[in-house]
């Protein structure tokens, strides 16, 4: 057999559907309405009080397109790290699967693509929501589930290694106060990095959700140079995270 | 080719030898029941056949492939059903064999399904979540899904551990029926009667080995007798009948308010007291006569 099947891929998948399935429609309602939420908080009340336009983009504007990437680190990070935990500790799914003909690899790819998948959708809601706020469509735009799914895959392994290397479920309390949180603000999703201290701006180019929204907005109002780069950027990242989640819940799986 | 082949076989946490020498031949087409208290080896060795525990030494095969090399081949052709429910609750009973189906391979998945439903008589709650099933159907709906590629050996992980009789009953009527079609059946258990229903062979664990291997009627003649007499009375009494079974090279424990004289039929004329309770010894007398511990 080839050390990754499609198919063994795929079978793990399809189990993510089917309990997906079950839950859709709440998941779906907070992805649109968090996003909404927002912008009347901060697009409306902000945008209409204290800033009207930053970087010759209307706030609301601004907003909902950095929006994006705070709705694919949601739905990406997250529930992989609470996810892979609860299935791994507390309903042995993985006991299950393993027990078939599927490998760890096997295992995180298709955990991996499904979370990727799924942000990928969910983290163009903002986009649409923001086109009801007044954002005019753009034909790149058909690139930001890309953006979307690239960057997801890379905060999934992220919280699959994390769920592989925590020993209680509350420590990921220091994950998400320590680096989702951090990385969330220093996005550039509610003001321009531009306005930070200098040591701030350099640690913002580390941010893959930095990245994420310079790609978003590119794709909303223009390219530049070196958006391809950020886009190689994140894809070696899910690369290298896919690895270490593979790594982590491998030495967390078999004894 | 034995379906099962385990030879010296070692397995250490930390300190712990869990698996200490192994070796283990499984036959195809039998019932071997894994006899052993908590802590025995016993979930440690399923874990090592499915993959999910790495050998420190020895060699491992299950049927005929090399493991853990070619474990993901081996674990095509089997079937896991584990001590603990680890079911999708919230999806359908048939979604939940689908789901295996596809992680098996197979080919009809309708048709597996449907005949996974029907072996665990589950076909009129396909549509159900699992959430909505009683515990006995749960348990049912876990040993389909183990079986729904029709694998040629199946490994029975404490199959009723912590279940009520009547659901015990149905579980053993499926594993019966399974052992009809002459699947090749490896049973962890630590109850007595399971091992002596279901199992062709029983093969006795302590402390990560097999201490004695064979069908449960040769193993209790040849280690435990034909009768084992139990006698209960105060404990000087107790102490006098102890030491005088002692004497005459019979094995003996305590159990609770009793003294327990194994193998009764070979002791000399008045040694077993008339008050004495006699009954058929058991596995349990095996495994006490052999190891010293008791069962559960």
């Amino acid at each position: 057999m080839r050390r990754i099947e499609p198919a063994a891929v795929l079978g793990v998948m399809s189990r993510e559907v089917a309990n997906f399935r079950t839950f859709w429609r709440s998941t779906t309602f907070s992805s649109l309405m968090e996003p909404m939420i927002y912008l009347l908080a901060f697009g409306l009340g902000l945008g209409t009080t204290l800033v009207t336009q930053v970087d010759g983009v209307d706030y609301v504007e601004f907003v909902g397109t950095g929006m994006v990437a705070t709705a694919v680190v949601f739905s990406s990070a997250l529930p992989a790290m609470f996810g892979t935990f609860v299935k791994h500790r507390f309903q042995r799914t993985y006991d299950a699967i393993l027990a078939a003909p599927v490998d760890v690899e096997e295992l995180v790819s298709g955990e991996m693509l499904w979370i990727g998948l799924r942000a990928g959708i969910f983290g163009t809601f903002p986009l649409l929501v923001t086109m009801a706020f007044g954002l005019d469509p753009a034909p790149a735009m058909v690139l930001v589930p890309f953006f979307c799914f690239v960057t997801a895959l890379a905060f999934a392994g992220f919280g699959i290694a994390v769920a592989g290397s925590v020993a209680k479920i509350d420590q990921f309390n220091y994950v998400t106060t320590l680096v989702i949180t951090p990385m969330f603000l220093l996005a550039g999703t509610f003001f321009p990095i531009e306005g930070l201290p200098e040591w701030a701006q350099v640690l913002s180019q580390f941010n893959p959700l930095h990245q994420l929204v310079v790609l978003v907005r590119s794709a909303s109002f223009g390219f530049d140079a070196y958006d391809p780069v950020r886009l190689a950027a994140l894809v070696v990242l899910a690369f290298a995270m896919w690895r270490l989640a593979i790594d982590r819940l491998r030495r967390r799986l078999i004894d | 080719m034995a379906a099962i082949e385990l030879q010296g076989v070692v397995k250490t946490f930390g300190p712990i030898r869990a698996v200490d020498g192994l070796d283990l031949d499984v036959a195809e087409g039998i019932c071997l029941g894994l006899l052993g208290p908590n802590g025995a080896g016993k979930s440690t060795t399923m874990r090592l056949l499915t993959g999910q525990a790495i050998a420190d030494s020895g060699s491992l095969r299950v049927l005929g492939y090399e493991l853990p090399r070619e474990s993901k081949e081996a674990r095509a052709r089997m079937g896991v059903v584990p001590q603990l429910d680890n079911l999708d609750i919230d999806v359908t009973v048939e979604e939940n064999l689908k789901v295996f189906a596809r992680l098996y391979r197979v080919g009809d998945i309708e048709a597996a399904v449907d005949r996974a439903l029907a072996l665990a008589r589950l076909a009129d709650r396909r549509h159900d979540a699992v959430d909505e099933l009683s515990g006995g159907m749960r348990r049912r709906l876990l040993v389909a899904r183990g079986l729904v590629h029709s694998p040629r050996l199946v490994l029975l992980d404490e199959p009723t551990v912590g279940l009520d009789p009547q659901i015990r009953a149905e579980i053993w009527t499926l594993i019966e029926a399974l052992r009809a079609e002459g699947t090749t059946i490896l049973m962890s258990t630590h109850y007595i009667e399971e091992a002596e229903r279901l199992a062709d062979e029983v093969a006795l664990m302590a402390s990560g080995r097999v201490i004695a291997r064979g069908r449960p009627n040769d193993l209790i003649a040849e280690h435990a007798g034909r009768r084992t007499a139990e006698y209960y009375a105060p404990p000087e009494r107790r102490a006098e009948v102890r030491a005088a079974a002692e004497d005459a090279g019979l094995p003996v424990r305590s159990a609770g308010p009793a003294v327990v004289i194994v193998g009764c039929e070979r002791a000399p004329d008045g040694l077993v007291p008339d008050e004495a309770i006699t009954r058929p010894s058991s596995l349990e007398d095996v495994f006490v006569v052999l190891t010293g511990e008791e069962l559960e």
